[in-house]
């Protein structure tokens, strides 16, 4: 529930904002790509504390979309559903943009009650607070609402 | 929410009159003291759904409302396919035909307690729960399709259910006109080791008391008696329905544009109900509304296993099993003539009055069953629904307490551990796999259940029958 670099201005970092009924989750960095990766640890840290994920499996994801904020959107889905159909739990996360087309790695492993005691199960990613903005120069934030 | 925005029409009924490019007014029932705590969200939610096409008489919300996707939370929307309607993925949403079904146990209070721990740990370990749970049936791509058509009835004829339950789930336990053709690979994929769980969220199991009965004559027409305890099972059609809720909202969005449909917000992503995406989603959505009955029905028989073990003489007959998260084609009365209607209930369940041809016999005289979760420690209740419903919105009522914190907020303010010892300490035990997942669960993260329903029985939606309180609580 804490961002992952709490020291000021951050190149990188991620958190999550409120929703009535189901979460936000926000991911800053220097470059949209950088910020989907942060976006993906606060999709992660929705369900478990991302200290106890261990990277030792990888899934691939490729994305297309004709807007950025689309592509968020993609990608959070991708990987909620990789989860989902994998049973697994992913905490860390690469990503490259090149134009309309999204190549990104998502590490983790077997979801395990014991370990990572999952809070809750992500359905989906939404358009709602959907935005992915260059807030100043070289300080991107990628964001949605996730219906858990 | 500032109250004064709106016109009163009641106590328990405020209008916007519409304004821009709103077609229809909109409306909200619910107590003053609800509606000034609703979040400004349902304003601008509820006015942006009236500016929708083809949208007829009003958008409405109910007592529980709350800011949701596009749709409010507790909204309800009739579109009419004769004057340009449209269908929304995002009025239906993410969890298709999330619902309730209460079974009855015919076994009193003392009953329960007298095995309340190992029946907790027993429905723990019999019924998937949680994140990464999956049940013991893997479906594939053939038994997948029969499912998606069949829906309970086909949990039935597996032998997961029985047939008696199917007369007691909207439309018989099967949604007719579903297109598994139209359920992609990735929503089958997602589906295959699921059937049969509970999820997570705010999803549960629990065995409940009926405390207290307010309509005896209904009660009685339900099956429900003071003392007596019924199972009460929330769940919805679990990864196959999120599935298609992301890709069809994805593409409506996308495609509205082409259909001339100029979105107040993204999130209302919408086609025509005449158009072959609309039709499509229709197809889809019907074929998950079928994964969530099958669903509840395996969970109900996998209950009935449990119960046995305890109690050899319980049967367990549903009492009922409504959706809260549904577009479906009624007739209601509309420009003054019956009409074909696509109502969208996104948290919202359809409440028909005494007398309805779609209720069973048993049920007719009393009205629909309406089933209201509220939280692990206020409990739930059964209300009718009523005859003036169908004039106030389209036979709707509300689905639940509501939200009232955020779960980062519920997380601050409870440990789940707290939360759990506090609840066995009230008499109630609660059994999870994640203890944060309690505590965003947690009773006082939730409105007061009891203001919902009784604004809902004053604006005439629905009226109370008996109030369920916790026994046992399988949480997600």
């Amino acid at each position: 529930m804490t961002p992952s670099e709490p020291a000021a201005a951050p190149p990188a970092r991620w958190e999550h904002f409120e929703h009535r009924a189901d979460m936000g989750v926000r991911g800053f960095g220097p470059t949209p790509a950088r910020a989907f990766e942060q976006a993906a640890l606060a999709l992660a840290a929705t369900i478990a504390d991302l200290a106890t994920i261990e990277p030792r499996d990888a899934v691939d994801i490729v994305r297309q979309a004709p807007s950025l904020d689309l592509l968020l959107v993609d990608w959070l889905n991708a990987l909620i559903y990789e989860m989902a159909e994998r049973r697994m739990i992913f905490g860390a996360f690469e990503v490259e943009i090149d134009g309309e087309r999204l190549r990104g790695r998502a590490l983790g492993e077997p979801v395990s009650r014991a370990r990572h005691a999952p809070a809750v199960e992500p359905k989906g990613a939404t358009f709602t607070e959907l935005a992915v903005v260059e807030d100043r120069p070289g300080q991107w934030r990628a964001q949605c609402i996730v219906d858990v | 929410m500032d109250i004064s925005r709106f016109e009163k029409l009641s106590d328990s009924a405020w209008r916007v009159a519409p304004f821009g490019d709103m077609r229809v007014p909109a409306i909200i029932y619910a107590g003053e003291a609800l509606v000034t705590e609703m979040d400004d969200k349902v304003f601008d939610q509820i006015v942006n759904v009236a500016k929708l096409p083809g949208i007829a008489r009003a958008a409405y919300a109910m007592p529980d409302a709350h800011w949701g996707y596009g749709f409010p939370i507790g909204g309800v929307a009739a579109f009419d396919p004769k004057e340009g309607g449209v269908v929304s993925a995002g009025g239906v949403g993410f969890d298709v035909s999330c619902g309730v079904r209460t079974h009855l146990t015919g076994l009193t209070r003392a009953q329960i307690l007298s095995a309340q721990d190992d029946l907790a740990d027993a429905l723990f370990d019999h019924v998937p729960a949680g994140v990464g749970s999956q049940g013991e049936i893997l479906l594939d791509d053939q038994e997948m399709t029969a499912m998606l058509s069949g829906g309970a009835a086909w949990a039935v004829e597996r032998g997961w259910g029985r047939k008696a339950d199917l007369t007691r789930i909207e439309e018989g336990g099967r949604a007719l006109d579903a297109d598994p053709a139209a359920v992609s690979d990735f929503a089958r994929k997602r589906q295959r080791r699921e059937m049969g769980t509970l999820g997570s969220g705010n999803h549960y199991l629990e065995v409940q008391e009926v405390a207290e009965v307010f309509d005896p004559l209904a009660a009685a027409g339900f099956g429900l008696k003071r003392g007596e305890c019924v199972v009460t099972i929330h769940c919805g059609s679990r990864g196959l329905g999120h599935q298609i809720g992301a890709e069809f909202l994805r593409e409506m969005a996308v495609a509205a544009p082409n259909h001339g449909i100029r979105l107040p917000d993204r999130e209302l992503a919408c086609a025509p109900i005449n158009s072959e995406l609309g039709q499509r989603y229709l197809g889809a959505m019907r074929a998950a509304i079928n994964c969530a009955l099958a669903n509840r029905e395996i969970i109900g028989h996998l209950t009935r296993q449990v119960f046995a073990r305890f109690f050899r003489h319980a049967e367990l007959p549903l009492m009922f099993d409504v959706s809260h998260n549904t577009c479906k084609a009624e007739m209601h009365e509309a420009n003054g003539e019956a009409r074909e209607l696509y109502v969208h209930r996104k948290g919202a369940t359809r409440a028909y009055g005494p007398g309805h041809a779609s209720l069973p016999e048993p049920l007719r005289p009393f009205g629909q069953p309406v089933l209201i979760g509220g939280s692990m420690g206020t409990g739930s209740y059964v209300l009718a629904g009523m005859a003036e419903s169908e004039a106030r919105a389209f036979s709707s009522a509300c689905h639940g307490a509501g939200r009232r914190m955020s779960r980062h907020a519920a997380t601050r303010a409870w440990g789940g551990r707290q939360v759990v010892d506090e609840l066995r300490a009230r008499g109630i035990v609660v059994k999870s796999p994640s203890m944060r997942g309690v505590a965003e669960e947690a009773p006082g993260a939730y409105k007061d259940v009891r203001a919902v329903v009784d604004s809902a029985e004053a604006a005439g939606l629905a009226r109370k029958v008996a109030c369920l309180t916790p026994l046992v609580c399988v949480k997600g």
